[in-house]
């Protein structure tokens, strides 16, 4: 056991997957950069680094820098995984995903169900996501709930270092297109991270605080800043759980409707935009299967339905924070009985 | 100033950070005793009772019920009423929390080992001054690790060294088994004392912990100076039929927290981290599957495939046994009939954990035990 870095973390688990079975590959645009340079083999490792060294360790067969044309590169990287390797692409920014949603929503996602369930597609697509970045309205989006929309993908949002590295090497070993969501603030945050293999199953939430008075279900990144809200409301009197669903597709909705049988109020997080939002799926989830719970409506904490802002200002104004998150359990547990 | 004591958050367990302050057991400007329970902490994994390590008059609580406090931070101040309130004033406005460089006293002189076992690494807590005092070493039940003792090895250390093995299969120990017999498991114990050259030491086993301690002692008799044996396999034939099944299937967070409800009275205590921790465990590559062999080999169908009374009965070794009246895994029943030289103590409203729902009780028992011995032994008896 040891510290990680969400990078090191995944990293790690690519890594592992790579040592433990020959099919897996890593291509993308500078995977691992310095491609026909004379003397520069891992010049890059990505944008942010989380592929650097894996090149010099499994050679450049297997880890590909590819053109700058994600439509060619993810329909590649879809046909390998259908004719039998275990490819992990890495398409930089989610926002740039537009070009190659043929690839990904018609091609990838629907071969198993055209070919009778007689073809697997094991394939990664990583992808960064968030904003607070300073990147502006083209590299900072959150766009998972547009994946979560298409049946046949499997959508996975780590909020820890410990769980990036159980969904990545869960995600490698899944036989179905993965969409692996890596928010782009958190890859300097450290954790105990065990040295060995695990996995942690998709569609199994974690509840990384418990209480009686409120439920919050947060995405990725907001987990911290629920845990954070939830901590504050603690002092002040406030016992909330927080869920973490981890995946969004599978969804773990039996977790999410126990407890908001327990608590009866219900606050969701979304770094997303509100409008078909993972916040509004939730919502009407629990609306139509718990409603005789509730005793308070359901808020929802979301970024506002605009591009993400350049300027620092309204950009730190834009994502949601712990103290927006705080006043929303406040707000449904006003008037509480208890 | 020096006559100022600070009391402060204690580290429980290497992994914890902070801890929160639930309540105050005891009121403003009264005198506490060393050893009393003085507050009630919660941990990520567990709340307990929090006993003052110094006695004194109690004359500023500083961390409120619901203050989430760093380990090592600032809970209360003694102080004598010859102190000036001003003064105390300053103490608290200028304690520091001790930044510790070294990882192992960050620790609270807990640290982790590794040695290797066969190519295979093995992974044990100690922590203790180097004393003259007989070590102690504790085996923790099918399932668990050496985190199991968070509550009992710092209380231990304070008198003698004390090793706390992840058996073979476990915690941070090789998943890799030869076959996850009960020798495979004593030669583990063995081996820790080879390695930290203990000729001889208090054996503490919880459950199927205790029978490895038993059986390390009809293996290696010389190695042994006294058993203790918490909710003890190895007395009785009989074990809950479907604990060791459902606790080696359960994956979910529900399936797995069930199972651990089982082993408590309170199954308050079981918390979502407790269950996460266990999870964390259950998901390392090949952690299953050993946890299954050892099942199999020791734990079978409802059954003890060992049983030590022969050898209890020919009382070789002081023995202590603690069982909980409301253990729901092993019958406290199989305590019953042995022989008059080993003390049995029943400790009420507690399950399958004792050292962990009853720490206190239990520490203030082992205590009393290793002096006894050790006093025994001095004396040539």
């Amino acid at each position: 056991m040891s510290k990680k870095s969400y990078r090191e973390a995944i990293r790690d688990a690519i890594a592992s997957e790579m040592r433990r079975d020959p099919r897996v590959i890593v291509m993308g645009e500078d995977n691992a950069g310095g491609a026909g340079a004379p003397g520069e083999t891992d010049a890059w490792g990505g944008v942010l680094g989380v592929t650097k060294g894996l090149q010099p360790e499994f050679g450049a067969d297997r880890v590909l820098d590819t053109p700058i044309s994600e439509s060619a590169f993810i329909g590649a990287a879809a046909g390998a995984a259908a004719t039998g390797l275990r490819p992990v692409a890495e398409l930089m920014f989610v926002d740039f995903m537009g070009v190659c949603f043929d690839q990904i929503f018609n091609q990838a996602a629907k071969f198993r169900y055209m070919f009778g369930g007689r073809a697997v597609t094991p394939l990664v697509i990583r992808t960064m996501y968030g904003a607070g970045f300073r990147a502006a309205s083209q590299h900072s989006q959150c766009l998972y709930p547009l994946f979560t929309h298409i049946p046949g993908l499997k959508v996975v949002l780590p909020s820890s270092p410990y769980d990036a590295k159980g969904l990545m090497i869960q995600a490698i070993r899944d036989d179905d297109p993965v969409i692996f969501f890596e928010h782009k603030v958190m890859y300097d945050e450290t954790a105990e991270v065990p040295d060995e293999s695990y996995t942690i199953p998709f569609g199994e939430a974690n509840l990384t605080r418990e209480g009686r008075d409120a439920t919050i279900v947060a995405f990725g990144r907001m987990v911290n800043f629920a845990n954070q809200a939830a901590d504050e409301l603690k002092r002040e009197g406030l016992s909330v759980t927080v869920i973490d669903p981890r995946t969004t597709s599978p969804l773990d909705a039996e977790t999410i409707l126990d407890s908001v049988a327990e608590t009866g109020r219900l606050v969701v997080v979304d770094e997303s935009h509100p409008r078909c939002s993972m916040a509004a799926d939730i919502a009407r989830l629990v609306a139509e299967e718990a409603f005789d719970h509730l005793k308070a409506p359901i808020r929802t904490v979301t970024a506002p339905h605009t591009p993400v802002p350049f300027s620092p200002a309204l950009e730190d104004i834009y994502i949601p924070t712990p103290k927006k998150i705080r006043d929303a359990v406040l707000a449904v547990t006003r008037g509480r009985s208890s | 100033m020096s006559e100022i004591q600070p009391i402060i958050m204690p580290k429980w367990g290497l992994a914890m950070e902070e801890g929160t302050l639930t309540a105050w057991l005891v009121q403003d400007k009264t005198q506490i005793e060393k050893g009393q329970e003085i507050a009630e902490i919660e941990t990520t994994k567990i709340a307990n009772v929090f006993e003052s390590p110094v006695s004194g008059t109690l004359r500023r609580i500083v961390a409120k019920p619901g203050d989430v406090v760093p380990v090592g931070a600032l809970l209360a101040v003694l102080a004598p009423p010859s102190v000036s309130d001003s003064d105390i004033d300053g103490f608290v406005a200028g304690f520091v929390v001790e930044e510790s460089t070294d990882a192992d006293a960050a620790a609270g002189a807990v640290a982790e080992r590794r040695m290797e076992r066969n190519g295979r690494p093995l992974v044990y807590k100690t922590a203790g001054a180097q004393s003259a005092a007989t070590p102690v070493v504790l085996i923790h039940g099918f399932g668990g690790d050496s985190d199991n003792w968070l509550f009992n090895i710092e209380e231990i250390a304070k008198e003698r060294p004390v090793y706390a093995l992840d058996l073979p299969g476990h915690g941070k120990s090789t998943k890799t088994l030869a076959s996850g017999d009960l020798g495979e498991l004593t030669d583990a114990v063995v081996d820790l004392l080879h390695e930290v050259e203990a000729p001889k030491a208090h054996l503490v086993g919880h459950s199927l912990g205790a029978a490895v301690a038993f059986r390390v002692l009809a293996d290696r008799p010389e190695r042994v100076a006294s058993i203790v044996g918490i909710a003890p396999a190895g007395l009785g034939d009989r074990i809950r039929p479907d604990y060791v099944d459902s606790f080696v299937a359960a994956e979910k967070r529900k399936d797995v927290k069930a199972a651990l409800q089982l082993l408590f009275a309170d199954p308050g205590l079981v918390s979502a981290q407790m269950v996460e921790g266990v999870q964390r465990f259950k998901r390392l590559e090949g952690a299953t599957e050993a946890l299954r062999a050892i099942g199999e080999r020791n734990l079978p169908s409802g059954r003890q495939t060992a049983n030590f009374r022969d050898l209890v009965g020919e009382e070789r070794v002081p023995t202590l046994v603690i069982w909980g009246d409301r253990d729901a895994i092993l019958d406290p029943a199989a305590a019953q009939g042995l022989p008059s030289s080993v003390t049995v103590i029943r400790v009420q409203d507690v399950g399958h954990m004792p050292h962990m729902e009853a720490a206190r009780t239990v520490n203030r028992h082992l205590a009393e035990h290793f002096d006894a011995v050790d006093r025994r032994n001095a004396s040539g008896e």
